[in-house]
């Protein structure tokens, strides 16, 4: 079309004065944007640094595994170098303060890290730790909570330390896992005398391997795999972790974009609504443009070409700040990352950002665009006509099957996967729906409900919210949404912690004694019952490795066809088993029966966990050869119980009947209930003077990790929902600015027909007030429906309304949006009215 | 030969199940370089007339044909197309595009029919309206009288065949309103253009070769000049 050359003339013309307002427009867009290819480039910076640290990562270019001592390997003589660690959980104490904990303990012989560093505070505590000596590095975590110094004592086992060192960083770990399990690190040559290198201890033994350049670790994993795998060690190369780790990161960062999607679809929906408003601004000049005997197209495109110059100006601006943003990521994800992270402008997170944008403000601008082509000529001769010949049109309803398919195909790259894809297209429909739904429902309510006996300013404040070119739906949804996912974050927050205190306060166990060999539990026993504390559980723990699935061994399993191949972990894990004929009161029967051993020689029936059955695909009625200490025992699945995991409790994965395991090597958990935390300290420091080896794990110190892991978690989540939350705020301030020429006439008129400044003050702070309360009103509905739904089906925990905190949501939303509108008013009070009238 | 030729034209508007018939069975026809008025009462129909021999609305029944070509065989971009070729409009309000300045107004028909010379035209036509030094200037920076002069201005740029104004001076100052009156005529006369001009102002409509009167959206009489 020749003409294109001259609507493109004509959309800049018009552009000149269009600029500030159309700029106001896709403002909302560029949170969004900047959220979008803040992640995506830091993301990318990560996977490359993940790459290029992956050495750092491991610490050595091969490791290997296993749950007994590893001996002699053929790589022992090809390694440059080796080291062996024997790591295992335990308890260790404070004899300064007597207070004590269960830790990561690990049992260090030789350089490892062979890549990266130790590091330690002294700085030389790292080398003088390794000269030798009764001498132990803490992680800093661990000092902090127990206010401990360098020089201190720390008693692990049977043997004490001098912490020679606080540890601040070990390569490859992360902030939260030093917050779950904080490590001790101790010299191999008291391993043994420490007393807890011995059976029922759960210890895991390592070696790791420098290798020369020219050895490739994954050749060697090749050429030995085989031996290894029959001996139940695990290899890692440098290589697998890499990808492991690249894998999960990748997940976490296309993540965090869908919920930056999110913060950039809301600016959108802002955005076609500010498009909206201008659309109806300018169909005059359509319909000008109509009679000098421009095409309704042509008419259309001079405004859509604007709208994209303006989408491309909001996305480069957004990539921009979205560059500058992934200063602030590492920041934020520092306690996740197992790696230092490098800023570097990433162009294909740019590119990617703006082509984002682009599309987007196409689409979205486009719904309401297309009513131009719909603009009679005769509306230049008569006005009124423009409004009444816009029809319903078929091209909207392709609109919106573009903008669906292109949050489908969005979430589709992201999430690598049609069904996942699919469940998150449905997901931003049915929250964009149900708040629309809501917010149109709410306002239904009030325009049918409230008395027209409200005094004045009341009602036209209310009436103010259904002016012509009323933004009040879509400020709803997208304040909404916002409010909505800050909510529900805070609420499900709230209901996790709540639910770990409230254990404490019914007669639930909030102790747990673990790891006690079969010649220590009498005594437990009577420790326990002499503080005049309720024995509330006492199970015997059996440990066996699965040996063969309907015949199939672990050997056959892997020369299997992948589609057939059942998971090597099921085979490879050590499973901790218990024996009794009932079930507790966390389980819960749900396919079969618990068959007992009436006589020796019946066949063995084992109850396992559904949701571990299921995902390892077995069945009732498969038949598990168990090896229990080099004895086999063939078993049959007689039923599923589903376990509830968050309580207090031990939870098996698989159940024995009695009377077959009686025999088997075996070591024992005590559950009690403590009254108080004084008792629970007293309890535990009793237990670790005597018995070093048992383990104590206490609800408080449940609660107190669960608490900080939250409040990580919760920061990051925070950070995201704030992308949303401005995004929201950015609309409400563009539609405050967009209406503002019309509240400025109204708030004049107003005054001429005789109400005072305050009355007009007093009817716009009701109106932002209204508008505030609406739009957090939908949004605290649709999170408590989230919450509800989280609760009830993810969590499993009874749902109890956070009634406090949405208040408090509510009043922040509400005040929040009645400041923006004074801020906005005041400008208006201050214009002399003449000016206004001239327009 | 005529140019415009009106035969039974009618247009109702259904407005719920109630039928109002605004213009019933006129039929009408107009020589080239003929100037009419249309003239009668507030609500007679005159606007929607003019829409229908415009083109900018399609009749209920009967034929519009301008210069031979029957608009309600046209499609509403044919029709666009034969405005652009054959019509130009002057409006009570003006109807200047505001985001463009006087003279880029001006030029919007000459570009649309492509011509290399839109430019120099358009200088041409705004110093012939005596604007010449205004050219820069928007809309919202003119006066009433000025913006409706630049409008004259577009009208005639594109040496349209036929010009349709509606009340062209009803938002002007009587002594404003008739130097505007008088720009219309000299240009018309000079340019040898068909006019047609909507007003309820019958010493205006004098000055026509031919007044249609209509009330009630019939033709009551027609007087010749
Ligand atoms: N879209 C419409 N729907 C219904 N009635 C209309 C519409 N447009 C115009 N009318 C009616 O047609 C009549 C003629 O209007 P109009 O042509 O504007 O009259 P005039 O220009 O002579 O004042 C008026 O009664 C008006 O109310
Ligand atoms: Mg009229």
């Amino acid at each position: 079309m020749g003409n294109i050359a001259w609507v493109l003339k004509m959309a800049i013309r018009d552009f000149r004065k269009n600029f500030s307002r159309l700029l106001l427009f896709v403002s909302s867009m560029v949170i969004g944007i900047a959220a979008l290819v803040g992640i995506s480039s830091f993301g990318d910076n990560l996977k490359n640094d993940i790459e290029n640290q992956s050495k750092e990562l491991v610490g050595a270019d091969l490791v290997l595994d296993n749950s007994t001592p590893l001996g002699s390997q053929p790589t022992d003589s090809i390694a440059l170098a080796q080291a062996d660690e024997i790591n295992f959980a335990s308890m260790v104490a404070f004899p300064s303060s007597g207070e004590s904990r269960l830790t990561q303990v690990r049992v260090l012989e030789g350089d490892f890290p062979f890549y990266g560093k130790l590091e330690t505070l002294p700085v030389e505590a790292e080398s003088t730790f390794r000269a030798g000596g009764r001498k132990a590095l803490v992680e800093k975590i661990l000092m902090a909570q127990f206010n401990a110094v360098v020089g201190d004592s720390i008693k692990v086992g049977d043997v004490t330390f001098v912490i020679e060192g606080e540890l601040q960083k070990v390569p490859g770990q992360t902030g939260i896992a030093a917050t779950v399990a904080p490590a001790v690190y101790i010299p191999m040559e008291y391993a043994q005398e420490t007393g807890l290198i011995q059976f029922g201890s759960r210890l895991k033994y390592l070696r790791y391997y420098q290798l020369s350049d020219d050895v490739n670790p994954d050749e060697l994993v090749e050429r030995y795999g085989e031996q290894w795998q029959e001996d139940r060690i695990d290899a890692d190369t440098v290589e697998d972790r890499r990808r492991q780790t690249g894998r999960s990161f990748d997940n976490l960062t296309n993540f965090l974009s869908l919920v930056a999607f999110i913060a950039l679809l809301l600016g959108c929906v802002g955005v076609a609504s500010a498009v909206n408003v201008f659309v109806k601004e300018k169909l005059a000049s359509v319909a000008v443009l109509r009679c000098l005997g421009v095409s309704a197209w042509d008419a259309m495109k001079i405004y859509l070409f604007q709208i994209l110059l303006m989408g491309l100006v909001g996305s480069v601006i957004g990539s921009f700040l979205g560059t500058a943003l992934q200063f602030v990521l590492p920041t934020v994800f520092k306690d996740f990352l197992p790696v230092e992270v490098s800023m570097a402008v990433s162009w294909s997170s740019v590119g990617f950002g703006i082509l984002t944008g682009l599309i987007v403000a196409f689409l979205f601008a486009l719904l309401p665009l297309l009513k131009m082509r719909k603009v009679s000529p005769m509306a230049t001769l008569r006005p009124e006509e423009g409004e009444t010949t816009l029809k319903k049109d078929p091209l909207r309803w392709a609109v919106i099957l573009g903008i669906l398919l292109f949050i489908f195909g969005f979430s589709y790259i992201l999430l690598d996967g049609w069904k996942a894809a699919l469940g998150f297209t449905g997901f931003v429909v049915f929250a964009f729906a149900a708040l629309w739904a809501v917010a149109i429902g709410i306002m239904w309510v009030i325009k049918r409900f409230l008395p027209i006996s409200l005094n004045y300013p009341i009602r036209q404040a209310l009436a103010n919210l259904y002016r012509p070119n009323n933004q009040t739906v879509s400020l709803i949804a997208t304040i909404g949404l916002g409010t909505a996912m800050i909510s529900t974050l805070f609420f499900i927050q709230g209901q996790l912690l709540d639910e770990a205190k409230f254990a404490d306060k019914e007669d639930q166990p909030n102790m747990l004694l673990f790891d006690i060999q079969d010649y220590q539990v009498d005594s437990v026993i009577t420790s326990v019952k002499n503080r005049d504390l309720p024995i509330l559980q006492q199970v015997p723990i059996v440990t066996m490795a699965l040996e063969s699935i309907n015949g199939m061994t672990k050997k056959g399993n892997d020369t299997l066809p992948d589609e057939e191949k059942r998971s090597r972990g099921l085979y490879n894990r050590e499973f901790r088993v218990t024996y009794r004929d009932t079930l507790i009161s966390s389980e819960r029967l749900l396919k079969g029966k618990l068959r007992k051993v009436e006589n020796p020689g019946d066949s063995i029936f084992v109850s396992f966990d559904q949701g571990y059955a299921m995902r390892t695909g077995l069945n009732v009625g498969d038949e598990i050869i168990f090896n229990v200490q080099g004895r086999p025992i063939k078993t049959y699945i007689g039923s599923f119980r589903d376990v509830k995991f968050n309580q207090v409790s031990t939870n098996f994965l698989v159940l024995f009947p009695e009377g077959v395991l009686n025999n088997a090597p075996k070591f024992h958990v005590v559950i009690t209930k403590t009254k108080n935390d004084r008792q629970s300290a007293d309890m535990q420091a009793e237990i670790v003077r005597k018995y070093p080896n048992i383990s104590v794990i206490n609800l408080g110190a449940i609660v107190e990790t669960l608490e900080e892991i939250l409040g990580k978690i919760s920061f990051v989540i925070q950070f995201m929902a704030f992308f949303s939350i401005a995004t929201g705020i950015l609309v409400l301030i563009s539609s405050l600015i967009i209406s503002k020429y019309q509240r400025m006439r109204e708030s004049i008129l107003l005054r001429t027909l005789g109400a005072d400044s305050g009355v007009v003050g007093k009817i716009n702070t009701m109106e932002y007030f209204f508008l505030g309360s609406l739009a957090s009103l939908s949004g605290i509905v649709l999170s408590f429906l989230a919450t509800y739904l989280l609760s009830k089906f993810v969590f499993q925990l009874p749902f109890r309304g956070p009634y406090l905190e949405a208040f408090m949501v509510y009043l922040c939303i509400t005040i929040l949006t009645i400041i923006l509108g004074w801020l906005n008013g005041r400008k208006i009070i201050k214009k002399a009215p003449m000016e206004i009238l001239r327009g | 030969m005529s140019i415009l030729s009106v035969k039974d034209v009618s247009k109702t508007y259904q407005s719920g199940n109630r039928r109002l018939t605004v213009l019933d069975q006129v039929n009408f026809d107009i020589q080239a370089g003929e100037s009419i008025a249309i003239v009668g009462p507030s609500g007679s129909g005159k606007t929607t007339l003019l829409g229908l021999c415009a083109g900018l609305d399609s009749s209920s029944t009967g034929s519009v044909i301008l210069n031979g070509n029957a608009f309600e065989k046209l499609s509403e971009d044919q029709r666009a197309a034969a405005r652009s070729r054959d019509v130009g409009f002057i409006f009570q309000n003006f109807q200047l595009l505001p985001t463009l300045t006087a003279l880029e107004n001006v030029m919007v028909p000459l570009e649309l029919k492509k011509r290399k010379d839109a430019k120099e035209r358009a200088l041409e036509l705004l110093e012939k309206v005596g604007l010449k030094d205004r050219v820069t200037h928007y809309p919202t920076q003119l006066s009433g009288g000025e913006q409706q002069r630049v409008s004259i201005a577009r009208a005639f740029a594109n040496e349209p065949k036929i010009l349709f104004a509606d009340e062209p001076t009803g938002n002007l100052d009587t002594e404003t309103g008739e130097m505007i009156e008088d720009l219309i005529f000299n240009l018309n006369k000079e340019k040898g253009t068909t006019l047609i001009l909507v007003t309820h102002d019958p010493e205006l409509a004098k000055r026509t070769d031919r007044i249609i009167n209509i009330k009630g959206g019939k033709i009551q009489e027609e007087i010749h000049g």
